[in-house]
């Protein structure tokens, strides 16, 4: 028989068993670089600047920011659904390419995953200061009241995405929690000190590691990840019914949910390129589990998924042109692309369509440098797409007499900024403390202890 | 299986994944029922060694699902239709397209939280310092435990089969 077709490996450096762990604990248990402190003080400064401008925002009110007639969602509403876009890439990794038994996925799930339960959280906070009185938050759930009982309407896409993304937060954070527990109890019996074993003892909720333990576990796994998988489709597909089902041009089309699906994945891979290029020049041992080769593979999502977006941007123009509605035909054609806010419009393009093209050479996916480059573009792009989503289609709908603009503020810059600092902080705190690729899982994926044919 | 007392027992101490696959497979070839493998991952094949069958979580997963789209039916039901109706452009009160979301999100929830708690309760977790074996058993090394209320427990049978079977090293274990 001829031989097959050889993969590269998925780990380097012919690693045993022993040195996984080792390598994957060692961040964990040494005293932070100085690189990791100075980041993790710089993301720390901004979060607490967040702070302070959620403050300021909550005590005065949310006519700080630029959201007024005609344009009421501004900052807040773009910059969630940026961060739950962010989200979905983690959930695809973690869940999706589980399912596809794409093993190149088990070095990069933890991390992505991380990413996605991080990003949730700090989109989550941008809809409750949206509603302008936070400390009235609880009313977005249905409880029963004194007030009638007066309950939460149903049949809005707005308190869908409640359930969705609390949904979501939840199921993704328990998904994440049972793949670290074995990690944890891994780190538990290495613990060195009596506090050590102690938080990771407690962590790892007393796993064994048994085989009828390990059994149920793997069915739970899977479970999870078969549950993930039309979780995270449905999550931005209903976080884009929120515009899709108002009757506003530009908001009122049926493309909505696969665009901003793919739109999600497009912008949540870019960051897990980001992050992964930063994690291997922190910890240049984790090179060998996230090779070039996983890296060129998550650029290809890129690119595909870069493609689809711009397919979806130019069938809008198709379908605005064949619906022969003119307040679509304006909003697309005028509006988006020649109005007060092209430029905007263009950024987008520029970032999401053109730039990604760059991926069609093997030379610029391999390359770290180009791709973290790359990355950042599409994350750019990819704020952008929601702020031209927002912005464009609010500022000019039927009526020129409704006719206005979003008077940006510099608490809207502040609020953007600083999310950035509370997603990194808890990102470079997570780094610490939690292995940050699945020991348990990279195991089966090696060839080691297995005999001469590989099999058992 | 879950509430299960702590018990003493010899423990087999084994390398590599190959070995310890064909000594579980041995172990219950011998006759062992209770016999379990520790392992610092999930291990090909360990399943049709040790005779363990397919876990019956999918059957809490699938109930758990139904109650949870159920729940959600009842919950909009109740509270859209009969105590707090409300016309919307002459729509049904029962508008169960808009339901949808609702009861798809809230059949997720259920079944993953209802897996995992059936997993936590199978594994009888959280526990608070549960016995170890070797602390390598969650880094490089695997064992096989036969406790002593086993078929056929004899601790020299046992040392000497573990040591036939290639084990590294044979311990007995207090509890576990």
């Amino acid at each position: 028989m001829s031989q097959p077709m050889k993969r590269n490996e998925l780990v380097l450096g012919n690693k045993t068993l022993k040195d996984i762990t080792d390598d994957i604990c060692a961040p964990v248990e040494r005293f932070p670089s100085k690189g990791w402190m100075a980041l993790f003080v710089s993301a720390k400064t901004l979060f607490l600047f967040y702070i302070l401008t959620i403050a300021m925002v909550v005590s005065t009110g949310i006519g700080l920011l630029g959201v007024n007639h005609p344009v009421a969602w501004g900052t807040m509403i773009i910059t969630f659904v940026f961060w739950v876009g962010i989200g979905h890439a983690g959930t695809l990794i973690s869940a999706i390419l589980f399912l596809f038994r794409q093993k190149w996925r088990t070095s990069v799930a933890r991390s992505a995953e991380a990413m996605t339960v991080f990003a949730v959280a700090t989109a989550g906070i941008f809809p409750l200061i949206h509603t302008g009185r936070p400390w009235l938050d609880f009313w977005l759930f249905p409880y029963p009241n004194q007030r009638g009982p007066l309950w939460v309407n149903f049949r809005s896409p707005l308190l869908w995405d409640v359930f969705a993304i609390s949904t979501y937060a939840t199921v993704s954070t328990v998904f994440w929690f049972v793949g670290l527990i074995p990690d944890f109890a891994t780190l538990k019996d290495r613990a060195k000190n009596k506090i050590r074993r102690t938080v990771y003892g407690a962590l790892s909720l007393g796993w064994r590691g048994t085989a009828k333990n390990w059994s149920h576990y793997e069915m739970v796994y899977l479970i999870l990840a078969g549950l993930s998988t039309p979780l995270v489709l449905s999550v931005h597909t209903i976080v884009s019914f929120d515009f899709a089902v108002s009757n506003l041009p530009g908001w009122h089309t049926t493309i909505f949910p696969p665009y901003f699906v793919a739109g999600a994945i497009f912008s949540g891979f870019a960051m897990v390129i980001t992050l992964m290029s930063l994690i291997r020049i922190g910890w240049p041992t984790f090179k060998d589990y996230i090779t070039i080769d996983h890296m060129e593979v998550m650029n290809k999502i890129i690119m595909m998924t870069g493609l689809m977006v711009g397919y979806a941007y130019g069938s809008e123009f198709l379908i605005a042109w064949y619906s022969g509605n003119i307040y679509e035909q304006y909003v697309f054609f005028v509006s988006r692309a020649f109005g007060p806010y092209a430029w905007s419009y263009w950024i987008m393009i520029c970032c999401n369509v053109v730039i990604p093209q760059l991926f069609w050479f093997k030379k610029f996916r391999r390359s770290i440098p180009v791709m973290f480059v790359v990355s950042i573009f599409v994350n750019i792009g990819m704020w952008f797409e929601r702020f031209v989503i927002t912005v464009t289609s609010l500022h000019r709908d039927f009526l020129p007499s409704n006719w206005g603009q979003y008077a940006w503020s510099m608490y809207d810059t502040a609020i953007l900024v600083g999310s950035f600092g509370m997603f990194f902080t808890i990102f470079l705190l997570y780094l610490r403390v939690f292995p940050a690729i699945s020991i348990a899982e990279m195991k089966p994926v090696m060839n080691v202890g297995k005999d001469e044919e590989g099999g058992h | 299986m879950a509430k299960k007392r702590s018990i003493g027992g010899t423990a087999g101490i084994f390398l590599k994944e190959s070995t310890v696959l064909k000594a579980a497979a041995k172990v219950r070839e011998s006759g062992f029922i209770k016999f379990d493998a520790i392992t610092p991952y999930p291990v090909h094949g360990m399943e049709e060694a040790c005779g363990i069958k397919r876990s019956w979580i999918p059957y809490v997963t699938f109930t758990a699902g139904c109650a949870g789209l159920l729940a959600a039916l009842g919950l909009v039901y109740y509270t859209s239709v009969i105590d707090w109706p409300i016309n919307v452009g002459g729509k049904p009160m029962f508008s169960l397209p808009a339901f949808i979301p609702i009861m798809f999100e809230l059949t997720v929830l259920f079944a993953a939280l209802s897996s995992v708690g059936a997993l936590f309760y199978i594994c009888g977790m959280p526990k608070i310092d549960p016995p170890v074996i070797d602390k390598d058993l969650t880094c490089h090394k695997f064992a096989i435990f036969i406790p002593e209320n086993d078929v056929g427990y004899n601790a020299e049978r046992v040392e000497k089969l573990m040591k036939d079977l290639g084990a590294d090293e044979v311990k007995k274990v207090a509890e576990y």
